[in-house]
Formats: structure tokens, sequence, C-alpha cells
């Protein structure tokens, strides 16, 4: 093997995770400190976490943005799914083309201006039909539904595109109808996917600020908004706490996930050496009849 | 094809299954993706039907219709000659480009690293590098002010170490954006970069490294043209949304420094100008997203006739 340099490759690895958690672990390390000065030590204290579970304000807005995020989540894995599997599986037909640009175009199209636009179509539909009735929750998660069903659909895609599709052809030939087969065959095969895509699409929406501010209305602050007019002031400790909350919720999701999906191939790896095992029995005992 | 019962008459009106399928999430993006556009270039341009949202400041401006108009071309002519907006486009694709140039730096080799790595660890790396991904982008901002403030852990530190007397200034300037930008869409740059390297032929390396080419080189000649595509996706997923950024700058940048995320934002929260922010965003789309479009309009098309891509 040609391996060149390995000090570098090792270097740039270590000098880029350091460079990506050295700001997650000051966080959290400074929501245990004593001092209101957030970067100055203090003493170990866990008060921050208690001021943060008597703001009203903050436990209200999270509870909000955990509605939206479930919500938005659910609908925008069902559409997500819909439109991977139509990329994916459909062939070509009459305007793919533009059904693919739509899908991955929310990716990259700054916020400002997805904000912008969507918030000028409710005001717009409340003209001429009268709903949406002003701008709240639905608004929200309509917004939020349209962002994330985009990453949605490429992770929906590439698993199908990376799955053998002779399991799906094998039920078709054996008469199981277009329905039937993704009910049964693909929709559980590509369900890892879809979870992981649900995962996303709840922290994206959980995350969001800047679609959001523009498509809420009065009274229905998320978390994001309430965080951001909060930052804005300055640092302040109980934010400290509300993100080592986040971290933590995340590193222990993340873990749990990565275990399962071990014990899954586990799993996967042992049924095909029974299987295997299995069909060495069945030819040894046709051999000896 | 195996044989299918007629379907039963209370479905018959709908279309049949496969257009009825496709028709979802193609009336859903139509509606809350396309659509929004036109309403968004009808509002920066004239209409006069849009003069009657019951806003405030879609009233004042909806008096009369000749007046309208005016108003309206005036809002593209504003933008022109106000050297604001100018600037802020300028300043706004500058800081992009840089950051862009900056997560380049950053991400080749650790993608480069990831994609030579054995397969196990390689899985733990590109777990380390979407993990901050999945935690807050707004709290990941709000971290580095605690670091980069004048009596923030750096300056603390460089202070400690006797490197320094005097806090450096570094919140609230163009190094503390270009710092938020990098630090935000490393992953995107990463992910990218990492999917063209993981495919890559090595056998190729070893041919060259066989023929006598020396291994800098080897890299120079193969290695980083066929990564060509990951480069540019990458660039591409971190310089679009970097340029329309509008949390970074407000919460690391100096306040004085105008990008026109900002600028829209501004307009359309503090002036509740929606006309203006209407212009500006369709001149940003223009800049921006219709280069990207033909981009990848042009790549859909060449997927679709089965070329290589």
């Amino acid at each position: 093997m040609n391996q060149t340099r390995p000090w570098f490759r090792i270097g740039s690895l270590i000098v880029g995770l350091a460079f990506l958690y050295i700001p997650i672990v000051s966080l959290v390390v400074f929501s245990f400190n004593k001092s209101r000065l957030v970067t100055v030590w203090g003493g170990f204290s866990t008060k921050w976490y208690g001021e943060l579970m008597r703001n009203d304000q903050i436990l209200n807005a999270a509870w909000l943005s955990l509605k939206i995020g479930a919500l938005s989540a659910t609908l925008a894995v069902v559409l997500g799914t819909i439109a991977g599997l139509v990329l994916a599986r459909f062939g070509p037909f009459k305007g793919r083309t533009l059904l693919s640009g739509m899908t991955t175009a929310p990716l990259v199209m700054p916020e400002v201006i997805t904000g912008l636009s969507l918030l000028l179509l409710f005001v717009t539909m409340e003209q001429l039909i009268g709903w949406p009735a002003g701008r709240g929750m639905t608004t929200i998660v309509i917004a939020h539904i349209t962002l994330t069903m985009a990453y949605v659909t490429v992770i929906v895609q590439s698993r199908l595109a990376s799955m053998d599709d002779s399991l799906e052809e094998a039920a078709q030939d054996l008469g199981a109808r277009p329905a039937k087969v993704f009910f049964v065959i693909t929709l559980p095969i590509i369900l890892p996917a879809l979870l992981s895509g649900w995962l996303l699409a709840f922290t994206l929406s959980l995350d969001d600020l800047v679609i959001t501010s523009f498509v809420a209305g009065p009274g229905s602050s998320t978390l994001p908004m309430v965080v951001f007019s909060k930052v804005r002031l300055g640092v302040s400790p109980d934010i400290n706490a509300l993100a080592t909350i986040f971290v933590t919720i995340v590193s222990i999701g993340v873990a749990v996930a990565g275990y399962l999906m071990a014990r899954q191939q586990r799993l996967r790896e042992s049924d095909v050496q029974m299987a295997l095992a299995a069909n060495q029995e069945l030819v040894e005992n046709l051999k000896r009849t | 094809m195996s044989y299918q019962p007629p379907r039963p008459w209370w479905l018959r009106w709908l279309p049949a299954g496969r257009t009825g399928v496709i028709a979802i999430p193609y009336l859903w993006l139509m509606l809350f993706f396309l659509i929004p556009f036109v309403i968004v270039l009808k509002i920066a341009f004239s209409d006069s039907r849009i003069g009657m949202p019951p806003y405030e400041p879609l009233l004042q401006w909806a008096g009369a219709q000749v007046v309208q108009i005016k108003l309206n071309l005036a809002n593209f002519a504003f933008l022109v000659e106000d050297s604001l907006y100018w600037k802020a486009y300028l300043t706004s694709i500058w800081v992009a480009f840089v950051s862009t140039v900056f997560c380049l730096l950053i991400g080749y080799p650790m993608a480069y690293a990831i994609a030579r790595a054995s397969q196990t660890r390689r899985n733990v790396l590109l777990l380390l590098v979407i993990l901050p991904f999945w935690t807050s982008f707004l709290l990941r901002v709000y971290a580095w002010i605690g670091l980069l403030k004048n009596n923030g852990l750096i300056n603390n530190t460089l202070i400690a170490l006797g490197v320094i007397d005097e806090p450096i200034q570094m919140l609230q300037t163009d190094f503390a954006v270009y710092i938020g930008i990098v630090y935000s869409y490393l992953p995107f740059m990463i992910l990218p970069l990492y999917s063209t390297l993981e495919k890559m032929d090595l056998t190729l390396l070893e041919a060259a490294a066989d023929l006598g080419s020396r291994p800098w080189k080897a890299f120079l000649q193969i290695t980083l043209p066929l990564s060509r595509d990951g480069i540019i996706a990458g660039c591409m997923l971190v310089f679009i949304p970097a340029v329309g950024e509008f949390v970074i700058p407000s919460l690391l940048g100096d306040p004085g420094m105008l990008m026109i995320g900002k600028v829209l934002w501004t307009e359309f929260f503090n002036n509740r100008s929606w006309p203006v922010a209407s212009a500006v965003a369709i001149a940003l789309l223009l800049v921006l997203v219709i280069p990207f479009m033909v981009y990848e309009w042009g790549r859909l098309r060449r997927e679709a006739a089965g070329e290589p891509v």
C-alpha cells in the first residue's frame, strides 16, 4: 500500500476533531460553573440547571419546539419516503428532473429566502382562501416539513439505491402488487434509514431559527427563538446548562442507535451463518440418502 | 405481469396508482417550495392584488395603483442605487468565499484521513464528524462567544501562558465570522469529500508508485482530479448557505458588518419593508442559486440520459 505520511493524516484528524469538539466541551464544563461569568471558573455548581428548570419562558418554548419537531418529523418522513421511493424506483417520468431539483434545492437554499417566501405564501393564501388563519404552530410545522423532507428524501433515496432490489423483484414475480411489495418487503428493510431520517428531521426542526422566525406568529416562540433573543444580549450560564442537556441527549441517542445497528448487523450475520449451516446440513443429509 | 383486479368504483376518479404516488411529493413541493418564489417575485415587482393583506406595511404601500407600481419598480432601483446593498452582497460573497476555502483546507485532509483509515475506525471517525451536526447549531455558535470574547477562554489562556499581555479583540470581528462559518459548515464539506475519496480505486496510486511517481505528485495528478466532484459538491454546500447566513454574523460579527442575510432580516423585521426584502431575496437568488440550479439541472439531465456524471 502506498500510504503516505501517516503523521500528516493523523495530525490533521486530531486538529480537526479538536476544532469541532473544544467549543462543545467548553459549553458543558462551564455549565457547572458557580460564577455568572461564563468563562471564569468559580467552583462547581449545578445551580444553573435549577434556574433553567424554573424558567417558564424556556420551558414553554421547549415544549412547543418538541411538539413541532415530533409532528413535522413524522410527516416529513412520510413525504420524504414517498419522494425518495419515486426518485429511486419509478424510473424515468415526465418532470422527474424538476422533482429531483425541488427536493435538493431546500438543502442549499439560504434560510432567509426560504423563510421569507413561505411567509409571503401563507399571507397570500390567507387572503385568497382564509387558510391558514394567522401564523403559529401550523405554519411552522408546514415550513419545517418542507425543509426537513429534503433530508429524508436524500437518505431514503441513497438507501434504496444501495439496496439489493432482487427481493422486491422476487415478490413482484410471485404476484405481489406494488403497494404490498412496498409495505411487506421494502419498508422493513429501509426502516433504519427512516429512523435516522426521522431523528435528523426532528433535530433540524428543534434547531431552526431563521425560517421559524419568519413564519411564527405572536405567541408561538420556539426554543431557538427564545435562546437567540437571550444570547444576543450576551452569554448566560443557564443557556450552557441547556446546551449540556442537548449534548447529553444526543450522545445517548447516538450511542443507543449505534448499539442497535451493530446488534442488528450481528443478528443478520448470524442469520446468514445459520442459513448457511442449515444449507450445509441439508446437503449432508441429501448426500447420505 | 400479474393479474390486477379492477379497481372499485369509489377509487376510479383517482389517478392511477403510480401517478398518484408521484403526485403527493410533487404537489407538496410545488405549493410550499416553488409557488412561494413566484409570490416573492410578484411582491418584489408589482401586482395590484398583493397590495391588500391586512398588514400595516403593505396597507400603507397599497395606496393608489399607479403609486404602487412606481414604488415597486423603485425597490430594485433602490437596490442598485444604494451602495449599502452592493456592499452587503460583496461582503457576503467574500466572507463565504474565504470560509469555503478554509473549510476545504481543513476538511480535505480530514476526509482523506477518514477514507484511508481501517473499516472499523472509519465508522467511528465519521460518527465523530457528524455528531456535532446533531447538536444545536445555535448553541454551537453560542459556544464561540464564550471562547472568543475579551475575557473568554482563548484570551484568558493566552494571558495565563504569557503569550499576550492584553486580550486580543476577536469577538465582533470578521475573523469570528470566518471561524463560526467554518466551524458550522465543516461537516458539509467533509461528507461529500469522504464519499468520493472512499470510492476511489487505490490501485491507481499503486500503479503510479510502481511507475516511480512521488506520493505528492501522485496525489496532485490522481487523487485530486478524481475527487473533483466531491470538492464541487462540498464547496457548494458550504458557499451557498454561507452567503445568506444570518445567525453567525449577528452573534459573532461586528454589528456594523453588512451581510446580505442580515440586511434582508433587518428590512423585513425592523424596517417592516416587505417589498424591499423581497427584492433583496430575488437579487440573492439570481446571484447564487441560478448558477447552482443550472449546474444541478445539467447534472440531472446527464444522469437521466445515463451518461457518466
